[in-house]
């Protein structure tokens, strides 16, 4: 299963390395989700997928399934959730401002 | 008992939250920012006095013992980074009084300083891998919104760039963060060190310390520093002198901290890179300062000629080098606070940010001129100001280490950092002036005392360098023996098995 999950992995860093090097704002917005999704699945897959038991006292004598990945999960989520609202926001209000979303126009003066 | 240690991360962060209630009273705004920086101030000084009579000091959260739980360490290195952070905050929010403006001030402009602080403090602090990827987090995510806040063309194309580099680098931190875990399934800093010298370094241990040294060399500007210059000079001065004190540092103080503590068993490639890397961060800034003519950039590419002479220390790892390094970082702090501030002031007094167009300045404001020439001879390390301590113990390292093309590197650095801000002192200072009487604007106070109280400190920590020594060796000793942290976290839980 870890093996089939690191494939999915793998696809997924591709598709958001080919997202983020494309010129358009929106692409590669969606690109650093896809990307922040493929490190949630990482630490996932890296935690082990067993099934075992819930981490409880009481429950010592039993496998039981390691809970700190999904804990990290969860904070990464939430950080990757505000980063990209914030993203969302500032990609509007530089094409609003700017007038263009393609990074090539967005590059400035050499020396201003 | 230990409960300070957490101060200088909760009193910003609740000050922020009660900020964001009064946004229509500036004045009390400015108060309460003011007062909860000094606080955190004294607090971090305390705090100082604190470890060097007791050692490391630990703060378990909820209780939970290490390696469970989240914990915050305070040991000289990381509360002497809080003290320098804190004190140039407290300047910079000096400085902003006069000058940012009623705009940024109803848009929550000390709420999101206070918070980017706070974040800062806790990456200092903490003692969990994951937690300064979280602190991180806290930090950057102010710092987007300080770098557009204003909403300028130039600002909001420049902070969307500085934003998507430094999620795509937070990616790739949790990246190295999940195999890290996968490897040795802890978190913990000291866990951390103490298995990876239990199993040895082995090739999948320091790669994933190379991923972690690309995620910080891109916080910290160490090679990949492309972004830096256009991102830093966008904000207002105030922002800019903080942006220049405090987010590469917390990448420097990063880089070391995993290099001394975590992965420093096989130096011949992990420090090795750092040292090429540190070279070729001072080369490549050098021609930046050289060939720019615009006062922010120049000053801007001093960030990165420091950065890359502050990690030669740790390239070269003696005991003497990482002083030096320690030392300067500590310098460096409040010295590019200073520079970015003088800088930001002269673009504010003549509207202009190229030095061509300025002239002068020091017939109309003799003082403003003395303290740029103060700050720039700190900054290339005359002896009685507080760059050359650092300087001097990070050559005297190199040379015990034989490093001679980094000791080189460094010092023909120097010239360059001299050379390039002699440059604005020369064509905007000296001259003519073109500023006649009546367009002459007056010096904001604030601004000047902040200005004042930089340079006093900059004399300070040269004068004092003796005093500050002594902290600085406390800090060093824990860093060239990483079994003194580890213990002073795990002891009291070896006990009850791991």
């Amino acid at each position: 299963m870890e093996q089939l999950m690191m494939v999915l992995i793998g696809i997924l860093v591709s598709v958001a390395t080919y997202l983020i090097l494309s010129r358009n704002m929106i692409r590669v917005i969606i690109g650093t989700a896809v990307l922040s999704h493929a490190v949630n699945l990482l630490i996932m897959a890296v935690g082990g997928l067993k099934k075992g038991n819930v981490p409880l006292i009481g429950h010592e004598e039993e496998p039981f399934t390691d809970a700190l990945p999904q804990a990290l999960i969860l904070t990464a989520i939430v950080i990757s959730f505000a980063t990209t609202a914030l993203l969302l926001v500032l990609a509007y209000r530089t094409y609003k401002t700017s007038g263009s979303d393609d990074f090539k126009e967005l590059r400035g003066m050499p020396d201003e | 008992m230990n409960n300070i240690i957490v101060l200088p991360l909760i009193i910003p962060i609740f000050s922020a939250v009660v900020l964001v209630f009064l946004r229509r009273f500036a004045a009390v705004q400015r108060l309460i920012a003011f007062a909860s920086m000094l606080a955190v101030s004294i607090i971090s000084f305390v705090l100082l006095e604190l470890v060097r009579k007791e050692g490391i000091l630990k703060l378990d959260f909820g209780g939970w013992k290490p390696p469970y739980g989240i914990l915050f360490v305070a040991d000289s290195f990381s509360v002497l980074m809080v003290l320098a952070a804190s004190i140039v905050t407290l300047f910079c929010l000096l400085y902003a009084f006069s000058t940012i403006g009623d705009r940024h001030e109803s848009m929550f402009f000390y709420s999101f300083v206070l918070l980017m602080v706070a974040g800062v403090n806790g990456s200092f602090l903490t003692g969990d891998i994951f937690n300064l990827f979280v602190c991180f987090e806290v930090m950057l995510m102010a710092s987007y919104v300080l770098v557009a806040l204003g909403g300028e063309k130039v600002q909001l194309r420049e902070s969307l760039k500085y934003v998507l580099i430094n999620v795509v680098a937070s990616s790739v931190f949790l990246i190295a963060l999940a195999y890290l875990y996968g490897t040795v399934k802890t978190l913990n800093m000291a866990h951390i060190a103490e298995r990876v010298s239990e199993v040895g370094q082995d090739p999948i241990l320091t790669l994933v310390s190379l991923v972690l040294l690309i995620v910080f060399s891109l916080k910290a500007g160490l090679v990949l520093f492309f972004w830096l210059p256009g991102s830093y000079v966008v904000p207002p001065a105030a922002v800019q002198a903080l942006f220049a004190a405090l987010l590469t540092k917390v990448g420097v103080y990063a880089l070391i901290r995993t290099f001394t503590l975590m992965f420093p068993h096989h130096p011949e490639t992990t420090h090795a890179i750092l040292g090429c890397f540190a070279g070729l961060t001072i080369v490549l800034g050098c021609l930046g300062a050289l060939s720019s003519r615009n006062v922010l950039k120049i000053a801007a590419y001093n960030i990165v000629i420091s950065v890359g002479f502050i990690l030669i220390g740790l390239a070269v790892r003696t005991e003497t080098a990482l002083a030096g390094s320690v030392f300067y970082l500590f310098h460096d702090m409040v010295a590019k606070a200073l520079l970015f501030l003088l800088v930001g002031m002269m673009v504010y007094l003549t509207g202009e940010k190229r030095i061509d167009f300025m002239s002068g300045l020091i017939r109309n404001y003799p003082l403003f001129g003395w303290l740029y020439f103060l700050a720039m001879l700190a900054l290339v390390g005359i002896p009685p100001l507080s760059g050359f301590v650092g300087k001097v113990l990070i050559g005297k390292g190199a040379i015990e280490a034989g490093s001679y093309v980094l000791l080189f590197l460094g010092f023909a650095s120097s010239l360059v950092v001299l050379f390039s801000l002699l440059k604005i002192f020369l064509s905007s200072f000296f001259g003519e002036t073109i500023i006649t009487n009546e367009d002459k604007k007056p010096l904001p106070k604030a601004s000047m005392a902040s200005l004042v109280s930089l340079a006093v400190c900059i004399a300070g920590i040269g004068m004092g360098a003796e005093q500050l020594l002594a902290y600085v060796q406390d800090a060093v000793k824990t860093l060239a023996n990483p079994s003194i942290y580890i213990d002073a976290i795990l002891s009291d839980s070896d006990s009850e098995g791991v």
